[in-house]
């Protein structure tokens, strides 16, 4: 990675300490050299850098230099999809309480380090310090809110068919299988998590394509991941150019479903385009809504049990009854 | 769907061998005399235009083309050619009837004309049964017996949804999404129709209905029975023609949400065809489905099944079990109960009662199952095919069955669409698992074994969306169908199939 920029403007990881770190330096004669974070790919529950060497300067909205992220290349797509691709049985065989427990051990997590989310969101987008805890508090909250789902969705959506035959027939819904999200722009947590959770909660493994100009907190909650229960591979995060990396990620056959929120509007028909190559399931963002205007804080819009059925499989099973 | 085909009277071991009393020496002492299903009480005409706004009209530029009884290669009528000229008047009729009647109506009042539907289809069943026999070359006896009865049960299921769409999808009010664009296939003309219709309507839409160029008529007979039904003029469009014509009617801006049933090939085409608009998408497509059988099944039923499973409607059958996946300790008793179940079945003319398997569908369809199983005799399978007499003229193929077969060959991989089931072995149950997903289809399954558990365990590692244990090929409109991975996506049928044809918004 390229030696991050010298300005004392500082990166998104110091900012998660800068109120203390302020206070601390204007107490002492000589301020401490803080310690910067180095933001990593998150593969197959590794953090290794991008296999290509590359890195892309990420400034905050106020156009201050905040760290260098990792460019990701398509290799390290693949890498992600593979990963997701061996975790996915063991996430989609884990019984639905224990993803819901694993899930809300996530918010868990999150709760401990509000303080680095809230700093890291108001850096990435340009937040007053309360809009940003609002943001990082319901993305919280959403966890909580998918998790609970875990254990419903299947009496939700499965049924028990009445035929007109002798025949017992049942319907449930199962994961997909490796899910593509690509995560919102503007709402670099709250609506990564919005994307994130709903494929995630019924046993999808996931590859993320996060936020190109504000992938700071994606890196974070990929910290968080990994240090829940959330098996390694299960969610794969990716930093870099979604020019570069979309069509790699909708034109991977090994890709089931794509989620393309956060595709741009310009980039959104060819993503399609390749998509249907391999007849994946495509969750599309409205053309009518416009990306950076859809309001995440807004739980009636944003927790939507349809988001998760958009990744799942319907199966019906027949038997005959009879002695 | 019952195959309830004929207890044999003398015993396998009495009977000389492959013989079913055409040959001489046979030891069954009887033959089948003909039953021919009477014609007389369909009245095809010669010409038939396109259904738009509740009248039948005729092409814009006139165009005609034939339409042909495979089993005779005669020609039955002349069908109107949509243009794009055509297709933008069908869906700005489908519009205006969503507008002012149907989008409006009461979804009581809908329900009632769905029920009308159901009970005219019902009335005129024989007459339906007996021209989609005629126009796809199916036998009468499954045509009668399942795809009309069905049909008719899918119109009536559908029918009680409309004035209850809020019990569906609790928490949400579900809107219809407007204009429906719908193509279906030639296998089940009539059934794919009521499985696009009777949703679609139930839910608020009206539709453009495309039918496959080689079985249109039943579709324009049922556009008799929207005439009979007093359905709103609109509701209900049918536009017969090629696949072009179907492009167009998926490509046109006015549509809102588009349905296909048909090959992968296809369905990929009309997932690019819509990228970048906001229309809906349901496709059901190819299959190449296992029928997996254990050592511990009941082998007769398993038989049976199988049967079903491979040679109902000719095998052309997007969820046909084209695969058999045998346990080792069992193929052979098997494949000889196999071979002498498929001596008794019966090829021949599709308006015979007494036929299993009637003709295939088209001329090309008949020569890539030639072609394809010309294949697998050159890439090494053992070819099996009871001795049976063939019709001169129309388009048949004998009930198939290779052994030896490997998993690379075309024969294994590729959807047929035929009566030509390929054989192949496992051991363990993993093995059966990781061969019978080992397709970039997911269509449907089949298990055969006394053990319940092993019924549960397959089937959820089975990647298909319907699985049927110790049965194959049912089919219910209450019973959603559709596939995992490369056959597609969405549901039809059950309550399922409801949620292609809503928008669902907050409360």
């Amino acid at each position: 990675m390229a030696t991050p920029s010298r300005r004392t403007t500082g990166t998104a990881a110091r900012a998660g300490r800068a109120v203390a770190a302020r206070a601390q330096a204007a107490a002492t004669p000589a301020a401490r050299i803080e310690v910067r974070k180095t933001y990593k790919l998150y593969i197959g529950g590794a953090f290794p850098r991008t296999e290509s060497g590359r890195s892309y300067l990420i400034s905050g909205v106020d156009g201050s230099e905040l760290a260098n992220a990792c460019r990701a290349s398509r290799k390290d797509l693949r890498d992600a999809v593979r990963a997701a691709r061996s975790a996915f049985p063991g996430w989609a065989g884990k019984t639905a309480m224990n993803r819901g427990q694993v899930l809300y051990r996530v918010a868990e997590l999150m709760e401990g380090r509000r303080d680095q989310f809230v700093a890291e969101v108001a850096a990435a987008e340009g937040l007053h310090e309360p809009a940003a805890r609002t943001a990082v508090d319901r993305a919280i909250d959403r966890w909580v809110w998918y998790a609970g789902w875990a254990d419903k969705i299947g009496q939700v959506l499965g049924s028990s068919n009445p035929v007109a035959a002798p025949y017992f027939n049942f319907t449930i819904p199962e994961p997909t299988g490796v899910v593509g999200v690509v995560a919102p722009e503007t709402s670099s947590l709250l609506g990564l998590v919005s994307r994130l959770a709903p494929p995630l909660v019924t046993g999808n493994a996931v590859v993320v394509v996060a936020s190109e100009t504000r992938p700071l907190p994606a890196v974070t909650l990929a910290e968080v991941l990994a240090t829940s229960d959330v098996p390694g591979g299960v969610v794969n995060i990716l930093t870099g150019r979604r020019a570069e990396l979309v069509p790699v990620l909708a034109g991977h056959s090994d890709v089931d479903a794509l989620d393309t929120w956060g595709v741009p509007d310009g980039q959104r028909k060819d993503t399609e385009l390749i998509a249907a190559d391999s007849v994946k399931r495509v969750l599309r963002r409205p053309t009518t809504v416009a990306e950076a205007r859809f309001d995440w804080l807004d739980d009636r819009a944003a927790e939507r049990p349809e988001w998760i059925a958009a990744f799942l499989e319907m199966k019906t099973v027949w038997h005959p009854i009879g002695v | 769907m019952t195959t309830e085909i004929d207890k044999r009277l003398v015993p396998a071991a009495d009977r000389a061998p492959n013989s079913w009393g055409l040959g001489d020496g046979a030891a069954i002492p009887w033959e089948y005399a003909p039953a021919p299903e009477a014609r007389d009480i369909v009245t095809i005409k010669e010409r038939y235009g396109l259904f738009i706004g509740g009248r039948e009209v005729q092409a814009s530029d006139g165009e005609t083309f034939a339409t042909i009884d495979p089993s005779t290669e005669l020609p039955l009528a002349r069908v109107a050619r949509a243009t794009s000229v055509d297709i933008d008047k069908a869906v700005r009729a489908a519009r205006r009837a969503q507008r002012r009647s149907w989008g409006t109506l009461a979804g009581n009042e809908r329900a009632k004309y769905l029920f009308r539907i159901a009970r005219i289809l019902q009335e005129r069943s024989r007459e339906f049964a007996v021209l989609e026999s005629m126009d796809s070359g199916k036998p009468i006896r499954e045509s009668r017996d399942v795809d009309v009865p069905l049909a008719a049960a899918h119109f009536w299921y559908y029918a009680g949804w409309a004035d209850k769409l809020d019990y569906a999808f609790p928490g949400r009010i579900a809107r219809p999404l407007g204009v429906a664009a719908q193509i279906i296939p030639w296998n089940f003309p009539l059934l794919m129709l009521a499985w696009k219709i009777a949703p679609a309507l139930a839910a608020g839409n009206t539709v453009v209905l495309k039918p496959a160029s080689t079985t249109p008529l039943s579709a324009l007979l049922f556009a008799d029975v929207c005439v009979q039904a007093d359905l709103p003029p609109g509701v209900v469009n049918i536009v017969p023609g090629p696949g072009e014509v179907g492009m167009s009617l998926v490509t046109h801006p006015g549509v809102d949400k588009v349905a296909f049933t048909g090959s992968t090939e296809i369905g990929k085409k009309i997932q690019r065809g819509i990228a970048g608009t906001d229309k809906a998408l349901t496709l059901e497509l190819g299959g190449k489905a296992a029928n997996i059988v254990f050592d511990d099944a009941a082998l007769d039923q398993a038989v049976e099944g199988i049967v079903n499973g491979i040679y109902f409607n000719q095998g052309e059958v997007c969820c046909a079990g084209s695969r058999l996946l045998a346990q080792e300790s069992i193929v052979e008793p098997l494949i000889e109960k196999l071979k002498d179940r498929l001596a008794t079945i019966r090829v021949g003319d599709p308006l015979d009662k007494n036929t299993d398997v009637g003709a295939i569908n088209s001329k090309q369809q008949l020569e890539r199952i030639t072609e394809l199983v010309a294949s697998g005799v050159a890439e090494g399978a053992e070819l099996y095919q009871p001795p049976c007499d063939l019709p001169e003229r129309g388009y048949y193929f004998r009930p198939t069955l290779f052994t030896n077969v490997a998993q690379s060959h075309r024969i294994a991989n590729e959807e047929i669409f035929g009566p030509v089931l390929s054989v192949l072995t496992f051991r363990t149950p993993d093995e059966a698992v990781e061969k019978a997903n080992n397709t970039a289809y997911g269509l449907s399954a089949g298990v055969w074994t006394e053990k319940g558990s092993r019924i549960l365990e397959m089937a959820s590692r089975l990647k298909a969306g319907v699985v049927w244990a110790n049965t194959f090929n049912r089919f219910d409109p209450t019973s959603p169908f559709g596939g995992y991975k490369e056959s597609g996506f969405g549901r039809e049928g059950g309550m399922h199939g409801l949620h292609a044809y809503v928008r669902l918004e907050d409360r």
